[in-house]
């Protein structure tokens, strides 16, 4: 499903990492500053690495060996950032569509249903996201990662800016998108409690290695 | 008192002509060179910036002499132009905004520049992930949260190219009914016995529209700022 082999000198911090996914939720755990998102980035492509290779769902996205770098927009991927980034000229129905509307899919009203549902977005389509909770602002931004029908999730600390009453109040959605959004995710995070709750398997980052993988078991 | 007469709604119209001619076909180069200047590191940036800044410094009646050298009859360009697509810049209206058109170019680039430099490039990164190639990332994303500042640098472009003088005096002179703007007309005006009235009649007019240019100008900063916080 997802193998990354990579090398990635950045400053003076070097980062090597190489796992092996079939997981349905990949946390990626470590502390501040172990690289977890230069991978993410990585996978995205939004960085790309000096060495090695990223294989999503069968396709090699990136192969130094034989030159092979596809642009982020090809990639088929969704990302979740940990400050939202929705755009601030569109409202939010106008965010939620973007997706479909640059990869040139066809309307698909079943799926769109079903995600607002999910995520108990659909008061609030015609907002500007400056006049959304930090809470709401990420569900939305989570709708419209969905809404791009990408093959792989990308979420980098999606709580990581709320306080502790806004994570509590959007952890059931992440479970519950886990359960029924059928999207395979990779989650990164340090905060430990979190991943226990959401991740199949755990990839443990530190100082740029990974050194332990496996179940949710070794976070302990 | 303040009655104008055909001359100088003569030399207003096309004063407004000229203008518009040269803010409409300034307004795409001047975007790209701001994008380009705002996102691009290349081997020559600062020398392009500079050159792009130096209708604002040098004295007008440089940049209208070299224009005149470059797009006159004789000129390299301008000889070109002239025999094989037919476009004659000399002692013509065209000129007239050619002219108002590179003295402007400075002032226009500036707010689009600092509009598209303002942008969080963490936005455009989103629209990358969801699919956005890079050209519809500038045209669904960049573009329109510069827009105010595009507006904003084509308001000021505007203004200026409605009052420049040195510049198009030199290159085009100073024909009623052809190149013979509101500043030339002015100008004229106050080397002729009794042309006080009319001169004031006219400097009244250019006060308006430069006031209402700033103002306007102002007018799109401020949406721009409440765009960008996303109200």
């Amino acid at each position: 499903m997802l193998r990354v082999d990579v090398e990635k000198q950045l400053g003076e911090f070097s980062l090597s990492a190489s796992f092996t996914s079939e997981g349905r939720v990949i946390g990626l755990f470590g502390a501040s500053g172990s690289g977890k998102s230069s991978l993410v980035n990585m996978i995205a492509g939004l960085l790309r690495p000096d060495r090695g290779t990223i294989v999503i769902d069968g396709e090699t996205v990136d192969d130094t060996a034989a030159g092979i770098h596809v642009p982020t927009y090809r990639r088929r991927i969704g990302y979740v950032f940990q400050d939202a980034r929705l755009f601030p000229h569109l409202n939010v129905a106008q965010n939620l569509d973007y997706g479909r509307r640059m990869n040139g899919l066809a309307p698909d009203p079943t799926q769109h249903r079903r995600i607002i549902d999910l995520l108990d977005i659909g008061a609030l389509q015609d907002r500007r996201p400056g006049k959304l909770s930090g809470g709401e602002r990420q569900r939305v931004a989570l709708g419209r990662a969905l809404l791009s029908k990408p093959r792989l999730l990308l979420l980098d600390e999606p709580l990581g800016a709320l306080d502790e009453g806004r994570k509590l109040e959007i952890l059931p959605y992440l479970v519950r998108l886990r359960d029924e959004a059928n999207v395979p995710m990779v989650y990164v995070s340090h905060d430990a409690a979190e991943l226990r709750q959401l991740a199949t398997q755990i990839v443990m980052l530190k100082q740029g290695r990974v050194t332990s993988l496996g179940g949710v078991k070794v976070l302990t | 008192m303040f009655e104008i007469s055909p001359a100088e709604w003569t030399a207003i119209l096309l004063s407004l002509r000229v203008a518009v001619i040269a803010t409409l076909v300034a307004t795409p180069f001047g975007i790209a060179l701001a994008w380009l200047l705002a996102r691009r590191d290349f081997w020559g940036k600062s020398v392009l910036d500079a050159v792009v800044h130096l209708p604002l410094v040098l004295p007008p009646v440089v940049t209208g002499y070299l224009l005149l050298l470059t797009f006159g009859r004789r000129g390299l360009v301008g000889g070109f132009l002239a025999d094989h697509l037919g476009i004659v810049f000399a002692f013509r209206w065209t000129g007239a905004a050619l002219a108002c058109g590179v003295m402007a170019f400075p002032l226009l680039v500036r707010p689009m520049r600092l509009s598209i430099e303002a942008i969080d490039r963490r936005l455009e990164q989103a629209a990358e992930t969801l699919g956005a190639a890079p050209w519809k990332v500038f045209f669904t994303v960049t573009l329109p949260l510069a827009l105010p500042g595009v507006l904003a640098g084509m308001v000021l472009g505007f203004a200026k190219a409605i009052g420049e003088f040195g510049a198009t005096i030199t290159f085009v002179s100073n024909i009623p009914g052809e190149t013979q703007t509101i500043s030339s007309a002015i100008y004229s005006l106050i080397q002729t016995p009794d042309g006080d009235a009319a001169a004031g009649r006219l400097v009244i007019v250019s006060i308006v529209l430069a006031l209402g240019a700033l103002i306007a100008a102002e007018w799109f900063a401020r949406r721009a700022t409440a765009r960008l916080h996303g109200n």
